[in-house]
């Protein structure tokens, strides 16, 4: 009964979705305020429905009931309580309901929060915030019902995938859809915009922040996927440019992109045009990802089952709502009054080679990441694009863009000062010559990995130093009163600060574990002992332990650094029981700047000799810690006081008019 | 000029629709592959395997208690044969049994199961409710042969030619379609 409430629900959201998408877009075009003002009270409608339909799925996967399909086909009694939550978004259907429920959030909140928007941009941003739900309701309802039961109910569930019992992963999807869907936002905006015919400085600032919280939750999701990677797979790796990973790369690079090109619509009502563009792109490679490994078009490791019926129905969606939008675009953006020029040497200038950068980088992924299919398509031979293309076109494309980091916040709005700028990041060039220096004298100079690594650690050094000098410096950090200057630097600011630290943190984690990986793969006997990264493992023997839903052979290995024992290390390889399956699972030993992972494998032959596998990451922890303060980054500049306080309504008369022209 | 004075020439229209083209150019390749797919001219299911084309690994399993017949790597030569590998506790092997037991009723190729990480007596008691299609049956509750094809999940069969050679391989059930279209083509094929 209580699941076909949650049903029930889910068919009403979709009636609701349909008002919503209806009648504030005819309230708009009429300037009628009744009709506009049906948005607010539908938006907040479909969330309590949409979230009735969540729960209700929940409390099928928390109760075990096993006559609803998705719960049977993905969930078992013997699994822990947060794997049963997790259970939910673990499989297609259930992902769906999470996927409409963020949308519901989202909308909601625009619903609840947007009291100072124009009446008639807020009707027809929450129209198309309608039209999505809409899409993607009827999606679920007509190809992927979660709320299907089966008769006869089965006695248990055929249970989750161990290697994915983990909470890491848990918490993941979740993040990565807050990102994804909170995109929808920017998207939505920009399609009302076109609508409107209107784009302005006080467009931009009502814009950022809904990116920037999109923004931030897809940084923490995709490492935390990586993340989640680099600690089960138990191969060391973090980042394999499988499709799935690079579906949420390539939203990740355009929605940096237009982040930062909002910034330039707000201040100087330029690339107006652009950022609507990269508004939709942003959302539908969003789209893209999260659907197009499940129609069978992709095949990816991570995917949900395939199905092509599905794959017509999200391709006919994916089909209205990009080329709908960009129809739209192809109309109206001609007509967007552009605003001034700009100077190549300036704050904006800068900006728009990072745009160009990162817009470039993201086609190059989006490119090898499809090249296979369109290739296979057109001549029927299957190839693949592996690493390498992808670390050769990407990390060029990269270095240039982390050189500009250092010195893009430096320059001036509209004209900036070469030579000063210049003078002004000659500590951290030194900084970053040093480093590459000292870099070459400890590891050598010997492979093409260790000068790499070298330049790698380099440019950390750079973006680094530039970065927190640049703060420094603005809040006058040797003068006196420079704590009252700290707290009154807008937070947007601190937010800045942080996430260009964390991205050359970020840096400093790649160069060093690509660099310097070592591995160690033997065959090993109670008493063998292994050197690797300065440690010395001694293998100790393997024993039987009971899990709670899984039986495993334990090893214990003691770690020894300059003959003083750091630490013991219990990896193990588990069997579990539903569904059966072998798994292996890594004992990874952290310090501050490096990462030990210990594998164990298979017994060879009835002998009490084991596979074993250990792995050294130097400098990857840096990656994690650069990763966390981006997303960290992103949330302080979220609490800036001008994006509670919002924009005074049409701000400046959009014409370039009202500027001074930059360049004559 | 900063900016567009009214009695400028209309801005260039075309670079606003490249977007448009182009997203239409990637859908296009996106309905012909998923066409394909529909059509059976590509499996999206099928992951490469690198036994393909090779000698099937060498494998020696125990009967079924009671059953006999047992199964390893020398009955398989001189004779185009399905070798499936299954579990009393697999439930897509549930949905394929159904096809297995048409496929055993022509008669046009034995079967032979491996009883994948499972008791004999479960094994046993799952036959006997819902038919034996196989020829012969192995047991493999350690994974012995399971490790050595390289099986994921079950259920897997591969079709091993009259040399012991593995000529396809279907990762999960098997469907009628399936059956018709591929295999049954192919079984033709390596028996003349």
């Amino acid at each position: 009964m209580i699941i076909e409430l949650g049903h029930f629900s889910l068919v009403l959201a979709l009636v609701v979705a349909l008002v919503q998408s209806i009648v504030p877009m005819v309230g708009a075009a009429r300037g009628s305020a009744a009709l506009m003002g049906v948005a607010k009270p539908a938006a907040l409608l479909q969330l309590v429905l949409v979230l009735t339909a969540f729960f209700t799925l929940m409390y099928a996967f928390v109760t075990s009931d096993f006559s609803v399909v998705a719960v049977y086909q993905n969930s078992h009694t013997t699994k822990p309580l947060i794997y049963k939550i997790s259970g939910v978004w673990g499989n297609h259907e259930g992902s769906l309901v999470m996927w409409v429920s963020i949308l519901a959030i989202y909308g909601a909140s625009v619903a609840a929060f947007g009291g100072n928007l124009p009446p008639t941009l807020k009707a027809r941003a929450l129209a198309v915030q309608g039209m999505i739900s809409v899409g993607f309701i009827a999606f679920i309802l007509f190809t992927s019902n979660p709320f299907l039961r089966i008769f006869p109910v089965p006695e248990n569930g055929m249970g989750l995938n161990p290697q994915l019992q983990d909470p890491g992963l848990a918490i993941h999807p979740p993040m990565l859809y807050l990102g994804y869907v909170g995109f929808s936002m920017a998207f939505s905006f920009a399609v009302a915009a076109l609508i409107e015919g209107r784009v302005d400085a006080a467009w931009a600032r009502w814009v950022r922040p809904w990116t920037l919280a999109a923004w931030l939750f897809l940084t923490f999701g995709i490492g935390l996927g990586s993340w989640w990677a680099y600690y089960t797979l138990g191969w060391g790796g973090y980042w394999f440019w499988d499709p799935v990973e690079n579906a949420s790369f390539i939203p990740w690079l355009t929605g940096t992109a237009l982040l930062h090109s909002a910034i330039v619509v707000e201040k100087r009502e330029a690339l107006k045009s652009w950022t609507i563009l990269l508004a939709i792109i942003t959302f539908s490679l969003s789209m893209l990802g999260t659907f197009i490994v499940r129609s069978g078009v992709i095949t990816s490791v991570h995917a949900f089952a395939a199905d092509p019926t599905r794959g017509v129905f999200i391709l006919t969606l994916l089909a209205i709502a990009i080329g709908g939008s960009l129809t739209l675009y192809a109309i109206r953006a001609p007509r967007l009054q552009v605003g001034g020029l700009f100077a190549p040497i300036s704050r904006e200038g800068g900006l728009l080679i990072n745009n160009l950068l990162l817009a470039t980088g993201a086609a190059t992924v989006l490119l090898g990441t499809l090249y296979p299919l369109v290739f296979e398509v057109l001549t029927d031979n299957k190839i693949s694009v592996g690493a390498p293309y992808f670390n050769g076109v990407f990390i060029p494309l990269m270095v240039p863009l982390v050189l500009l980091l250092g010195f893009g916040p430096r320059l001036a709005w509209k004209r900036g000062d070469l030579a000063g700028a210049l003078a002004r990041v000659k500590v951290a060039a030194g900084g970053a010559v040093a480093m590459v220096a000292l870099s070459l004298l400890i590891n050598g100079a010997a492979s093409v990995a260790d000068v790499g690594g070298a330049i790698g650690l380099g440019t950390a050094m750079w973006l680094g130093l530039a970065t927190l000098s640049e703060w420094a410096d603005r809040v006058k950090l040797t003068k006196s009163g420079a704590f009252a200057r700290i707290g009154n630097l807008p937070r947007a600011a601190h937010g800045m600060t942080l996430a260009h630290f964390g991205m050359a943190l970020l840096i400093a984690g790649v160069s060093g574990s690509c660099a310097w990986k070592q591995e160690r793969i033997q065959t090993m006997s109670a008493g063998q002992s292994v050197e690797i990264g300065g440690f010395t493992i001694t293998f100790e023997g393997v024993k039987m332990v009971q899990g709670p839903n899984y039986e495993a052979g334990q090893a214990t290995m003691l770690v020894a650094k300059n003959g003083k024992t750091v630490t013991t290390m219990h990896p193990e390889l588990r069997m579990y029981s539903d569904p059966p399956q072998q798994l292996s699972y890594t004992n990874v030993h952290t310090t501050f700047g490096a990462d030990l992972h210990a594998v164990l494998g298979e017994a060879q032959g009835a002998t009490e000799s084991f596979t074993t596998r250990f792995y050294y990451e130097p400098m990857t922890p840096f990656l994690w810690y650069g990763v966390l303060l981006m997303a960290l980054g992103g949330l302080v500049s979220l609490t800036d006081r001008r994006h509670r306080v919002g924009a005074p309504q049409r701000a400046a008369i959009s014409t370039g008019a009202a500027l001074p022209a930059a360049a004559e | 000029m900063a900016e567009t004075p009214a009695t400028a020439p209309a801005p260039k229209r075309w670079p606003y629709v490249i977007p448009l083209v182009a997203i239409l150019a990637l859908g296009g390749v996106f309905v012909k592959r998923l066409l394909d797919i529909e059509t059976g001219a590509v499996d999206p299911k099928l992951l490469p395997t690198v036994l393909i084309s090779t000698p099937i690994p060498d494998f020696d399993l125990q009967a079924l208690p009671g059953r006999g017949q047992a199964l390893s790597r020398n009955d398989l030569n001189g004779e185009v044969s399905l070798i499936n590998v299954w579990g009393s506790w697999c439930v897509a092997c549930a949905y394929e049994h159904p096809v297995l037991m048409e496929i055993a009723a022509t008669g046009e190729v034995p079967i032979h199961g491996i009883a994948w990480r499972d008791e004999p007596a479960k094994s046993l008691g799952w036959l006997a409710k819902n038919g034996d299609p196989y020829t012969r049956v192995g047991q493999d509750p350690a994974s012995k042969a399971a490790i050595a094809l390289g099986v994921v999940a079950a259920p897997e069969t591969f079709l091993v030619d009259k040399q012991g050679v593995i000529r396809y391989k279907q990762n999960g059930v098997i469907t009628r379609a399936d059956w018709e279209h591929k295999i049954r083509p192919l079984i033709a094929q390596l028996k003349k």
